[in-house]
């Protein structure tokens, strides 16, 4: 099955990401990376719950001291929804409609740059008004790693999804991009995952102190 | 379109372009080997300055600041920079042969993964160059890399971070090739040991680096950036580091002596012309090692301080692991029992391989008592220990595999006279190098010191010592002796050349294609080439017939995403000094990096494809052999 061949809706394979070799791989070893990627973040957690209110004095703001249920409610939100929206763009993806694709995952960008800016506020209203910096204290370095850390993924997940809406604008779905897309949504989802895990131990669980 | 044109002979610039730009994973192999073998000389001149300052008492033949960063690059160097990669060149080598493959599933980034590797170890030994190496131990304590002045250890965070990527990215390569692109017939209970014990080490780095990763990290964030994760006075803790590197740093040893291990078992029925004794149960004790290489660091640390509920935990997991070990051990000596054996230099480092490694393997389980340890830790005894493991284990399978597969990269065969001096004089020299170190130990001399007092009964310990670490030198400049000679000859030697083998690898014409098998071969077993020639058959059965073959085009981008790095690791390293300069060069190399990845996504490469005409002429011209 050649690569750019093209397609209808009743030629469109039904796991269009998996249809060739290159993708089946590509899916599988994506899979993995998460796996890795999982590690990762479970050694930063791990990181965090050590040096959680681990300040040097007690002048340094703590957990509980810091966050604000309904700004993270709100990201917690965008974030969510961006998933269900990128879910959407994978529906679409398989029924071959790249216009509703691009739509849905226009809106799935635009809620992950709405989480983002959340983000910035948040980390600049922590400097401003507490003091809380990446170099302040052990739990200042092991939060803004660790939220930090997730807060990239967003960025580079951003920034791959619209790359490949850019690139494949004019072009439309083929057995080429359809694991591309695949696989940015699938990080995207990864992302997300790793945010509930974020707003649980260290927003919920910092807030009971 | 370009065909089997690919073959063709180049000029010297093209074949370096060709090795820059390939992603042959036969080419691959040989980087790696060349890279490897480069970085393993260089491990081996710094521990022979150890073994020569150590020769004789109140020595100054180094300084004990020089001497140090000597033996934190000779071990640093020997593990990240020699022993992994040079495993990585036979995985690269053999095992998509091995399962029947035309190729690894991600040829780029089979590539990008040798890249990052080559730059990040070539970041390391800069340091040498520019004020000075680390000098906190290959362990890197965060106590000590804190306090050490000067950019060693930030050379070794940043160097092992870059190599590191390249690890983690060989092995999901090497998964996804395993679980993916297996012959027909080749199913999970058919393949090879030594693809076995690749797959097992593969999933052991996949989840063993990220914790290095981490730390690293935060080893980099504490040095460069101010932050505080192992400041005590910032509310930091040390013991992170050292959880975290052990956390990688267990696995880390099965990751590189299991396909050890592997090369091993290929090695044995080979020379005893019998299959693998036990090998459902060796593939069992290889996924068994690997889950429980998870669950034994902190034995690393029992003289940290966890408490004794923790330490005995640790304890009982570390000797469990005795157990599948042993099975393996017991099922190579049943293998070799009846065999009609033939003492070929790979299979006399096999024989060499079982007795010292078990002397590595008895005084590990002594360790593992918690309480012994206490008396054992950070002395000699430690260091007999793991270098009977290390060099028992993983140098003597790299030595013994690098003959057992030359014939499959060169074509050619190492002489087996030269091989066999080769092989004396390094077993007598490891053997008089490290078995007297076992008593040093016990007799209280510690591990990384720069020099010891005459009078304390350690100079003739310590003098043996050197002279068997003469001996491995010798042994390994005539093993290097050989291989130009070998290599100048040039007398290839085919198919099969020694005579005996049983996997797939061994069916290929020789020098091997670049699309390896011109049809996928059918697999109708265990050993499937020794079952077609006990038909009587001299060749594989094809499961497919002859049709167009689908291959990767070279490319330069893996080599320009690990060059960024190469230079964004300079700026992040001095800005600390607050050079102006700094900045800008960390975000010139990121934006080489990230732009050669948005190049390489949006740039559609689909490979071409070879012709079933051009298949079938090169085969009338009767080529191939």
């Amino acid at each position: 099955m050649a690569a750019e061949q093209k397609f209808t809706q009743q030629t469109w394979p039904e796991s269009p990401e998996q249809a060739t070799l290159e993708g089946k791989n590509k899916f599988l070893g994506f899979w993995l990376f998460l796996g890795g990627e999982t590690v990762l973040f479970a050694s930063l957690f791990a990181t965090y719950l050590a040096l959680k209110d681990s300040v040097p004095s007690d002048s340094h703001a703590k957990a509980t001291d810091l966050f604000e249920l309904p700004l993270v409610f709100l990201m917690t939100m965008l974030l969510l929804t961006s998933s269900l929206t990128s879910v959407f763009a994978m529906y679409h993806m398989k029924n071959y409609n790249f216009k509703k694709m691009q739509t849905w995952l226009f809106i799935t960008v635009a809620l992950g740059l709405g989480f983002l800016g959340c983000e910035i506020y948040e980390f600049n209203h922590y400097y401003h008004e507490y003091k809380h910096t990446f170099t302040s204290s052990a739990f200042g370095s092991a939060f803004y790693t660790l939220v930090g850390f997730h807060g990239g993924h967003v960025v580079f997940g951003l920034s791959w999804i619209i790359a490949l809406m850019i690139r494949n604008a004019r072009r439309g779905l083929n057995l080429y991009n359809a694991p591309k897309f695949y696989l940015a949504s699938l990080y995207w989802h990864f992302i997300d995952v790793v945010w509930v895990f974020i707003f649980t131990v260290v927003y919920l669980m910092g807030m009971v102190g | 379109m370009s065909t089997i044109a690919h073959t063709q002979k180049r000029g010297f610039a093209g074949t370096v372009w060709e090795y820059l730009t390939t992603v042959d994973h036969k080419k691959i192999a040989i980087l790696y080997l060349l890279a490897g073998g480069f970085f393993f000389i260089v491990g081996g001149i710094e521990a022979m300055m150890i073994r020569i300052q150590l020769a004789v008492p109140n020595n100054d033949f180094v300084s004990a600041g020089l001497f140090n960063e000597i033996i934190t690059m000779h071990g640093t160097t020997m593990i990240f920079l020699a022993a992994m990669p040079l495993l990585f060149a036979f995985m690269n080598a053999v095992m998509p042969l091995q399962i029947g493959a035309r190729d690894v599933a991600f040829p780029f980034i089979n590539a990008l993964g040798f890249w990052l590797f080559f730059f990040g170890g070539l970041f390391l030994n800069l340091s040498w160059f520019l004020g000075g190496a680390p000098d906190a131990g290959w362990t890197s304590y965060a106590s000590l890399s804190l306090a050490s002045e000067g950019h060693g250890i930030d050379f070794y965070a940043l160097g092992l971070q870059i190599s590191g990527f390249g690890t983690l990215m060989g092995g999901i390569n090497f998964l996804v090739t395993i679980i993916n692109m297996r012959a027909p017939g080749m199913t999970y209970m058919r393949m090879p040991l030594f693809t076995w014990t690749t797959f097992v080490a593969s999933a052991l780095i996949l989840f063993a680096f990220p914790p290095l990763t981490v730390g690293l990290f935060m080893l980099i964030f504490d040095r460069m950036f101010g932050s505080g994760f192992f400041d005590v006075a910032m509310g930091g803790n040390t013991i992170i580091w050292e959880h975290f590197f052990w956390i990688f740093g267990h696995p880390e040893v099965y990751i590189l002596v299991l396909p050890a291990f592997g090369i091993f078992s290929e090695i044995f029925p080979t020379f005893s012309r019998k299959r693998l004794f036990g090998y459902s149960s060796m593939v069992f004790a290889t996924v068994l090692i690997g889950f429980l290489g998870f669950m034994v660091w902190a034995h690393h640390m029992f003289t940290t301080g966890l408490g004794p509920i923790a330490n005995a935990i640790f304890a009982v997991a570390t000797m469990a692991i005795a157990v599948p070990t042993g099975i393996k051990i017991f099922n190579w000596i049943m293998t070799i029992w009846g065999g009609s054996i033939q003492f070929t230099v790979p299979m006399l480092y096999a024989i060499a391989f079982i007795p010292s490694f078990v002397m590595g393997g008895v005084t590990g389980v002594m360790q593992a008592a918690a309480p012994a340890d206490y008396q054992l830790h950070d002395t000699y005894f430690i260091v007999a220990h793991f270098h009977y493991v290390i060099v028992g284990g993983i140098v003597l399978g790299l030595i013994g595999g690098a003959h057992f597969y030359w014939p499959l990269m060169f074509g050619t065969m190492l002489s087996e006279k030269l091989g066999k001096i080769t092989f004396v004089l390094f077993l007598v020299g490891f053997h008089l190098t490290f078995f007297i170190q076992h008593f040093l130990g016990l007799m209280g001399m510690p591990r990384r010191v720069w020099t010891f007092l005459p009078g304390q009964g350690l100079e003739t310990g310590n003098l043996i010592s050197s002279i068997g670490a003469a001996f491995m030198a010798v042994g390994i400049i005539i093993m290097l002796i050989n291989i130009v000679i070998t290599q100048k000859n040039n007398v290839q030697v085919g198919r099969d050349p020694w005579k005996d083998g049983r996997t797939l690898e061994w069916a290929l014409p020789s020098p091997t294609p670049f699309y390896n098998f011109k049809q996928l071969p059918l697999v109708r077993g265990l050993d499937p080439f020794w079952i077609e020639k006990m038909e009587g058959k001299t060749e594989m059965t094809p499961a497919e017939p002859i049709g167009d073959i689908h291959m990767p085009n070279n490319s330069f981008i893996p080599f320009v995403i690990s060059l960024g790095l190469f230079i964004a690791a300079f700026g992040a390293m001095y800005q600390m000094d607050d050079k102006a300069w700094a900045i800008p060069v960390l975000v010139i190399g990121m934006a080489v990096t990230f732009g050669a990845m948005l190049v390489r996504s949006i740039k559609d490469d689909h490979g071409f494809h070879i012709h079933k005409e051009d298949l079938l002429e090169e085969d009338g011209k009767g080529g191939t052999r």
